[in-house]
């Protein structure tokens, strides 16, 4: 019981400031910790594949790149789902806070997918379902944050994107599947995306790399998040004593 | 009456107005391409499904923003979330307004459109079937992105944004039915998904009460 209390106080933009402020070197440092492993782990450790060459060593960006992508969405409508049933401050706020750094993940699944296709697939780009899909994603974030650039009023900001990335969340699937058989229906297995078995080391690899950027993602985002609270509740007290004390 | 109908007969006078120009924006794109591309007979019958239904998005994409546009400026959309009845509701004759002045015309365009491309009757057939089943859920969705912008700046814009990335299932089942029967393979490849697409859209209009 006392736990719930102690989660529900950190719900008020006022006890999350210092809270986020607190936790902010941790996971940088986290972060970093790990993303040395990773990248030590997989440059240095994780033998050449048979196949691909030394090439095949931007797994260790692209794939965390991708998953973090399509996780940071899950939890930015998790967000959205949260504020529109209990209608909290926080919430939006976190949302705004995430898209950025998902977009950013989603850019960066395309870029790398396409500094690895052109040597491996001989190609930048193949219409192939998971490229498409990751292509819409990357738009889905887009339209989320113009959306909600473009509304004045953070009640209504928070409450229209909250609203987008719900339906968005539910046409993912749609999109995934839909892609996939239009491809399947047009293209049939000329590209053929099934990996070799894994050696441990890679796995291992691309596992801390994907912690290096899930703990960034959180670090960055509650960067974020700071600045959008002391924007929105600049009229506030407490914002008012953080800046004076900030001046000091 | 049903507050759904007459939400939908009331949308009648002032959604009658742009539709010749939105439909007149279908025919003209869709002519732009044999210009664009060549007349070569082959080759437009290939694009003819992909040209019609992309053609179809923007068209029914550019009648979007008024959907709620003239009642948020004449105060008839708060007379209508104060009414006794479901909002939803309310949305859903919307809906379907939208799509008897916008969807229900372009399938009725696009055969005499698909001859210019060549395509055989029986795709004509299909063509007009696959429109019509999915035009309404452009218009579903299409109320999602329409009821997020409305008042905003530069809201025609960012429509678009929000609401193509969501259209491309539609187009991909759309034009899928389409060139499968073009290619020979058959409609049913396709088309039996098709029918199920309109109906998550169409359950989930946006609850969402007008901005003040």
């Amino acid at each position: 019981m006392k736990d719930r209390f102690n989660l529900y106080r950190f719900a008020s933009p006022a006890t999350f400031y210092p809270l986020a402020g607190a936790l902010i070197p941790w996971f940088v440092a986290v972060s970093v910790v790990f993303g040395l492993a990773g990248l030590w782990l997989g440059m240095l450790v994780a033998p050449t594949d048979f196949q691909q060459g030394e090439g095949y060593r931007i797994i260790f960006i692209h794939v965390p790149a991708s998953w973090m992508s399509m996780f940071i969405y899950l939890v930015m409508a998790g967000w959205a789902a949260i504020g529109l049933a209990f209608n909290t401050r926080l919430s939006g706020m976190m949302a705004q806070a995430l898209a950025p750094t998902g977009a950013l993940m989603a850019f960066l699944s395309l870029w790398t997918g396409a500094l690895w296709g052109k040597p491996m697939w001989g190609a930048w780009w193949v219409w192939d379902a998971r490229l498409t899909s990751e292509l819409i994603l990357l738009f889905l974030y887009i339209g989320y944050m113009a959306l909600t650039a473009a509304i004045d009023d953070v009640k209504r900001a928070d409450k229209a994107g909250g609203l987008l990335l719900l339906v968005g969340v539910v046409n993912i699937p749609i999109i995934y599947f839909s892609v996939k058989w239009w491809n399947t229906l047009h293209q049939g297995s000329s590209v053929n995306l099934t990996k070799s078995s894994m050696a441990e080391t890679m796995l291992w690899g691309m596992l801390l790399m994907a912690m290096c950027f899930w703990m960034y993602a959180i670090a960055v985002a509650l960067m974020r998040v700071r600045t959008i609270m002391l924007e929105r509740e600049r009229h506030t007290d407490w914002v008012k004593a953080e800046l004076a004390g900030g001046e000091k | 009456m049903s507050p759904q109908s007459s939400a939908a007969t009331s949308n009648w006078p002032c959604d009658v107005r742009p539709t010749s120009s939105r439909h007149c924006f279908f025919v003209i794109v869709v002519s732009l391409f044999p210009l664009g591309i060549g007349p070569e007979p082959d080759l437009l019958r290939k694009l003819a499904p992909g040209v019609l239904w992309v053609a179809a998005l923007l068209a029914t994409m550019l009648s979007l923003p008024r959907m709620f546009a003239d009642d948020h400026r004449d105060g008839t959309l708060e007379q209508l979330a104060l009414a006794p009845h479901p909002l939803g509701l309310v949305v859903t004759g919307k809906v379907i307004a939208h799509w008897l002045v916008s969807g229900l015309p372009l399938a009725l365009i696009a055969p005499v459109l698909g001859i210019q491309f060549d395509l055989s009757a029986d795709a004509l057939i299909v063509l007009t079937g696959a429109i019509l089943l999915g035009t309404p859920a452009l218009s579903g969705i299409g109320a999602i992105g329409a009821a997020l912008t409305l008042g905003l700046r530069g809201g025609g814009v960012l429509l678009s944004l929000l609401v193509l990335p969501l259209y491309i299932p539609v187009l991909i089942f759309g034009a899928g039915a389409v060139d499968a029967t073009v290619s020979g393979l058959g409609e049913r490849a396709t088309c039996h998904c098709s029918p199920h697409l309109p109906l998550p859209h169409l359950a989930s209009p946006p609850g969402h009460r007008p901005p003040p």
